[in-house]
């Protein structure tokens, strides 16, 4: 499979970063009542896309705003971009509107990513909840591509209710591979679920893996990864091998404007992904 | 490989480091069942005295709401341990406990151990310091769930 990994962090289609790409909607999927996957294609039909797993693009909604939106898709895929979002706010709102054949400008690729090739040859434990599975997805299919580079791999996702889990089919097929760990669970679900019932953390205590050498690739609500990483102290993971994709306010997505701010850095630019030590010292901090 | 009552209980997490001189009580007072799918294991208000490892299956731990019916408030699954009323006056479950698939436990006589551990201050406290750090994992999910962490506001 042709991957974007092994090649230097992509730098976006256009030679001025600070200016959108022109895409246009392609298709638009429901993921859950507020949450949807478009795929967007370049209007202008030759470029290749390239990303890394973890990284982000700008989307900007003609006449409304910018948001900045994590890449949800496959990264050996050159032809559609997907981003996957929550209709929250003003522009992610316009964005919901938006049908396939509708223009959005696209600026990005920005960020760091998650450690994939630097890290074959461990154990793998993907903690998410929520819409943070999004950024996660990418990882998932990479290494559902290069499967033999890996030891075992475990992810443990946690929704608020089973009609708010994202990629349910993905899901479903992921859990029926024997060489995937997939564990599912939910903060509250009607008397038909016969599923885990509970917060996502402590799946982490009795998850197979191997925490001598073991990579934890953490992303969700800041509060659910504060546990996350102590349960993952508690069986010996070192800071060194957790990874974490910090959200924060981003505007110019290259480190001028300020706006995400987290600690001495920016998380447009010196994350969103970050090694654990990295920010040990400041993570967790209010007004941080 | 054989697995022992007193290997299986020796390796489980919770009695990580347990005092050598105590496990062969504990295994005394443990015996393997299982259950089938369905099956209550234990009823709200009935008396607590017995605690379980599960071995294989799922656990429902749930409570019944008028108008809601019967709401499941946590699973407990493989390698985790169900039951705690056993540890605190009045000894009474506070929840159902319904299997939600055939389900292999470990259950222990918590009454038999209680009148140890009151006699057997040492293999108290042992016991309260473990299931103290159960109740606290617990109760630090049962905040994460109130949260509400993955709802709109996050």
């Amino acid at each position: 499979m042709a991957t974007m990994i092994e090649n230097e962090v992509p730098q976006g289609l256009n030679a001025d970063p600070m200016i959108p790409q022109l895409y246009r909607v392609d298709r638009v999927r429901d993921e859950t009542d507020d949450t949807f996957t478009f795929s967007l294609v370049p209007e202008n039909g030759e470029a290749k896309i390239s990303f890394l797993p973890g990284q982000f693009n700008m989307l900007y909604v003609f006449g409304t705003g910018e948001v900045p939106i994590s890449i949800s898709g496959n990264p050996a895929m050159t032809s559609v971009l997907e981003h996957t979002t929550r209709s929250v706010g003003i522009v992610t709102k316009a964005m919901c509107l938006l049908k396939p054949g509708d223009q959005i400008g696209v600026r990005g690729p920005f960020g760091s990513h998650w450690p994939l090739n630097e890290e074959n040859g461990r154990d793998l434990v993907i903690i998410s909840g929520g819409i943070g599975l999004a950024p996660l997805r990418p990882v998932l299919y990479f290494l559902m591509a290069q499967r033999e580079k890996y030891r075992k791999i475990v992810l443990l996702y946690g929704a608020r209710a089973p009609e708010d889990i994202l990629f349910k089919k993905e899901l479903e097929r992921w859990r029926g591979k024997f060489d995937l760990e997939v564990q599912v669970t939910v903060d509250r679900a009607a008397s038909g679920w016969r599923g885990n019932v509970g917060v996502v953390t402590p799946l982490v205590a009795r998850a197979p893996f191997d925490p001598s050498n073991t990579v934890a690739l953490l992303c969700g609500p800041e509060v659910m990864m504060r546990y996350a990483v102590m349960e993952l102290q508690k069986r010996g993971v070192p800071h060194d091998r957790m990874y974490l994709s910090m959200e924060r306010n981003m505007k110019c997505a290259l480190g001028y404007c300020g706006h995400c701010q987290y600690g001495p850095g920016f998380v447009c630019k010196d994350g969103p992904v970050y090694r654990f030590d990295q920010i040990v010292s400041v993570f967790g901090k209010s007004e941080v | 490989m054989i697995h022992t009552l007193e290997s299986v209980i020796r390796e489980h997490p919770f009695f990580q480091d347990f005092p050598e001189e105590h496990l062969s009580f504990i295994t005394g007072c443990a015996k393997n069942v299982q259950f089938p799918e369905k099956h209550f294991i234990f009823l709200e208000g009935d008396p607590a005295d017995e605690f379980y490892f599960i071995r294989g299956g799922m656990v429902s731990v749930e409570l019944v709401i008028p108008h809601l019916g019967a709401t499941t408030v946590q699973t407990v699954g493989e390698g985790e341990i169900l039951g705690w009323s056993w540890v605190s006056p009045p000894y009474r479950w506070h929840f159902n406990a319904k299997t939600l698939k055939r389900t292999r436990a470990l259950v222990f006589d918590a009454k038999c151990l209680r009148a140890k551990c009151e006699e057997d201050h040492d293999l108290g406290f042992e016991m309260l310091k473990r299931f103290a750090s159960i109740i606290t994992s617990r109760l630090d999910a049962t905040r994460l769930q109130l949260l509400d962490i993955y709802g709109h506001n996050d």
